[in-house]
């Protein structure tokens, strides 16, 4: 089997878009934080009509992230929305939130559409229930483990599974502003006016001086995120093997620059799996080269892919 | 206590639809529990079964526990509801099916399920068994609540971010049940998507193995290093001092002092008690306690409060006036600071418990009345914690019943004087001052 599977990544503006594709990604993920959840940048439905060219241009694909959870007043504008969307000819729109599900079959009935529940993807049948409700793709969970991800494919054959591959995922996210609440608490009401990505705040828990979790936050709330970034690379070769459909790079909170590093990387392994998949090898200078833009504060981990959980 | 009203507020032209008169909904940690919620005025409880819950405890019902409740609820009009709320990884999926027969089997009236595998298998293999979407689908809008009665679902449990005038938006757009949070200790993120316990001690939250992260304490950095993916080497850093940063990555801000509280997510528990009339004019129809690891003595004195707070408004809603005296009981059996969540305004600064916590509920529940003799005027009680004479006691019953004495001569059943009742489950003999009822149950105070 040569067929390649996508590399998928996160972009957060025009210019990244065109670097990403440029380096090898092929597939986008953008939208904007009333709708989409954690995103890279704000990208409006005219970025994201100006970008379709560029997207064609390496015929690649574009997905726009609809995956917030949606109260009230945000569906009064989502038909629209959707519908600009369904205009403007993205190949795939990314929700969670079943409201989006109905807008769709009523507003937007040519949309493609990927299940992306984050944490709740967690397996093949309910894959499977969403895939009869009009999902062509699941994004699996990213607290699965190794086995739980290669035997999807086999439960489902006919429905794209996307797995996340390398960056960092959310941890929690709650709808209260934490970080100006406690700001508040403590006196320092100055500070509360920037609490968002740039400020790059992070959090020690007592007992784990090590990690430093990175938090912020937007209109949706706050969202802590892994001290770890996930990095797959050394296993991709399983990944291969078991016929993943697409695989993702969160671009979010790095640097351009080490996203297309992170991309070239990959985009390597990926085609020499494709041009010799018995005699492919994972090559020890692929992570070099990661290690290199790797903030050394951040472990490059396996994730929850070896992990023993208990419950 | 906060946030109480006691006046009542015609916002909301609620209309019910199906339940004539809102549901309380309590949580029965095991089979005494469910007993004594029930008892004290619960029309329905949420018990754990041994799989497929979020609460990992040895406490939860087997089979022959779940009828047993079922027998009990049955004669009190009540029903039993067994949470199922579990997102499934693949190697839980092959037991659901078989599960969820026996559930309907023993008589539960509904599973409270999150992952559509279980809602599905329910449908298609258990049709008396009624499915109430949890709220770990943390669902928030009026087209998802449509989505999940389309898919036939006659309930919802709205994710605990919605607000009054949400819920009264989505009454207005779909004649579904709504059962909505009202009382207890909240998860501070949306329901579902929090691994904060996955991260730190390898337990899966959403199934079941949260270790309450949320509330532990956390510093608060921001990271001044200038660009985090502009590294160099370290010989590079080496001769170029300016470059230091990005190699060293030592440059961090604490946004904290010394002797403050420490930044943590921990949020402050729900109570809705002055609220109630919102609550029913709004038109949510199920009340719903949360606490399924929470003592007898929790239970029974909140549903008690939120069974006589109902009734009264029910009776004669425009007279109703909040009592002082219930807000009081509350306090009795809860420590924990409290709020109205989100139902009517984003919580803010004041809403999370910085400050540690103090652990102990300013009562006990020191012995359950099992019998009374109105001819001597004496009680037997059962032990359930240390008690002796001299204690200042209180007794209460169902419907707020309620009296306080100090605690004479005690006996054992053979009529040996004790100085103390020292033994748990031991049946004790004493005098009460008014007449007392078998599931009475006493409480002292804690010094
Ligand atoms: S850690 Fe807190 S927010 Fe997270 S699942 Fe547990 S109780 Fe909920």
């Amino acid at each position: 089997m040569t067929t390649k599977p996508e590399l998928l990544i996160t972009a957060g503006s025009l210019e990244e878009v065109e670097r990403f594709l440029k380096a090898g990604a092929t597939a986008v993920i953008v939208g904007e934080s009333i709708y989409g959840m954690r995103m890279p940048g704000q990208m409006t439905l005219a970025d994201i009509e100006l970008a379709m060219p560029i997207v064609r241009k390496y015929h690649a694909k574009l997905y726009v992230a609809v995956n917030n959870i949606l109260h009230n007043d945000a569906l009064k504008d989502l038909p629209a929305y959707l519908t600009a969307i369904e205009r403007i000819g993205v190949d795939a729109v990314i929700y969670g939130d079943p409201a989006v599900l109905m807008t769709i079959r009523s507003s937007a009935p040519s949309l493609k559409l990927h299940w992306n529940a984050e944490m709740t993807s967690t397996n093949y049948a309910t894959a499977r229930y969403w895939q009869k409700r009009g999902s062509s793709r699941i994004v699996l969970a990213r607290e699965l483990n190794m086995e739980q991800v290669l035997e999807m494919k086999q439960y489902l054959p006919d429905m794209e599974v996307e797995v996340q591959v390398h960056g960092m995922t959310n941890i929690y996210h709650s709808k209260r502003h934490l970080v100006q609440h406690y700001l508040r608490h403590t006196g320092q009401e100055e500070e509360t006016a920037k609490v968002g990505r740039d400020r790059k705040l992070f959090l020690i828990e007592q007992e784990r001086q090590e990690e430093k979790f990175p938090v912020y936050e937007d209109e949706n709330g706050t969202h802590i995120m892994s001290s770890d970034d996930m990095c797959i690379l050394e296993d991709l070769k399983l990944l291969l093997d078991a016929g993943l459909d697409s695989f993702k790079i969160e671009g979010l909170f790095k640097s351009a620059a080490y996203n297309e590093e992170v991309i070239r990387v990959y985009r390597e392994a990926i085609d020499a799996y494709a041009a010799d998949p018995s005699g492919y090898a994972f090559r020890p200078e692929w992570m070099e080269r990661i290690r290199l833009v790797q903030d050394p504060e951040r472990e490059l981990s396996f994730g929850f892919f070896y992990k023993e959980q208990m419950y | 206590m906060t946030n109480t009203t006691n006046t009542r507020i015609r916002k909301y032209n609620g209309k019910r639809n199906r339940l004539d008169k809102p549901e309380l909904l309590a949580p029965a940690g095991n089979l005494e529990k469910l007993k004594f919620a029930v008892h004290y005025g619960a029309d329905a409880v949420y018990i754990g079964g041994q799989k497929y819950g979020l609460r990992s405890n040895a406490d939860n019902f087997t089979f022959e526990e779940m009828r047993e409740g079922v027998q009990f609820a049955k004669k009190y009009g009540a029903k039993v509801f067994v949470a199922t709320n579990i997102y499934a990884h693949n190697e839980d999926i092959a037991g659901i099916e078989a599960y969820l027969l026996k559930l309907q089997e023993v008589g539960i009236a509904a599973i409270i399920a999150a992952d559509p595998v279980i809602i599905e298998t329910a449908q298609r293999v258990a049709p008396l068994l009624e499915v109430h979407v949890s709220t770990q689908q943390s669902i928030a809008n009026w087209q998802t609540v449509q989505f999940w009665k389309e898919e036939g679902a006659p309930r919802v449990v709205l994710a605990r971010e919605t607000s009054m005038d949400e819920i009264a938006e989505m009454k207005a757009h779909v004649d579904v049940e709504i059962e909505a949070f009202i009382h207890g200790a909240m998860c501070s993120s949306y329901s579902g998507r929090c691994t904060l316990s996955n991260h730190f001690t390898d337990r899966d939250s959403n199934r079941g193995g949260c270790c309450q992260s949320c509330r532990w304490k956390y510093d608060l950095f921001e990271d001044d290093r200038p660009d985090l993916t502009k590294l160099v080497s370290e010989e590079e850093a080496a001769q170029e001092p300016a470059l230091q940063p990005f190699k060293l990555g030592v440059t961090q801000l604490p946004l904290f002092q010394e002797q403050q509280n420490q930044f943590t997510m921990s949020s402050k528990d729900l109570c809705m008690i002055g609220h109630l009339p919102d609550l029913v004019d709004v038109g949510v129809d199920s009340f719903k306690i949360e606490g399924r690891m929470k003592s007898i003595h929790y239970v029974a004195t909140v549903v008690n409060v939120y069974r006589q707070a109902i009734d009264s408004y029910m009776a004669d809603p425009d007279h109703y006036q909040l009592k002082p005296e219930w807000i009081e009981e509350m306090n009795k059996a809860a420590n924990r600071p409290v709020n109205t969540g989100f139902f009517y305004e984003e919580p803010d600064h004041e809403d999370h418990i910085y400050e540690p916590e103090e652990k102990a509920a300013p009562y006990d529940f020191a012995g359950l009345v099992v019998d009374y003799d109105a001819d001597t005027c004496m009680a037997t009680i059962q032990q359930r914690n240390h008690f002796k004479p001299g204690a200042e006691i209180e007794f209460f019953g169902p419907n707020g019943t309620f009296f306080k004495q100090t605690v004479g001569q005690i006996w054992d059943t053979d009529g040996n004087e004790l100085d103390a009742a020292r033994h748990p489950l031991q049946l004790i003999r004493m005098k009460v001052e008014q007449p007392v009822h078998y599931f009475d149950m006493m409480r002292k105070k804690n010094r």
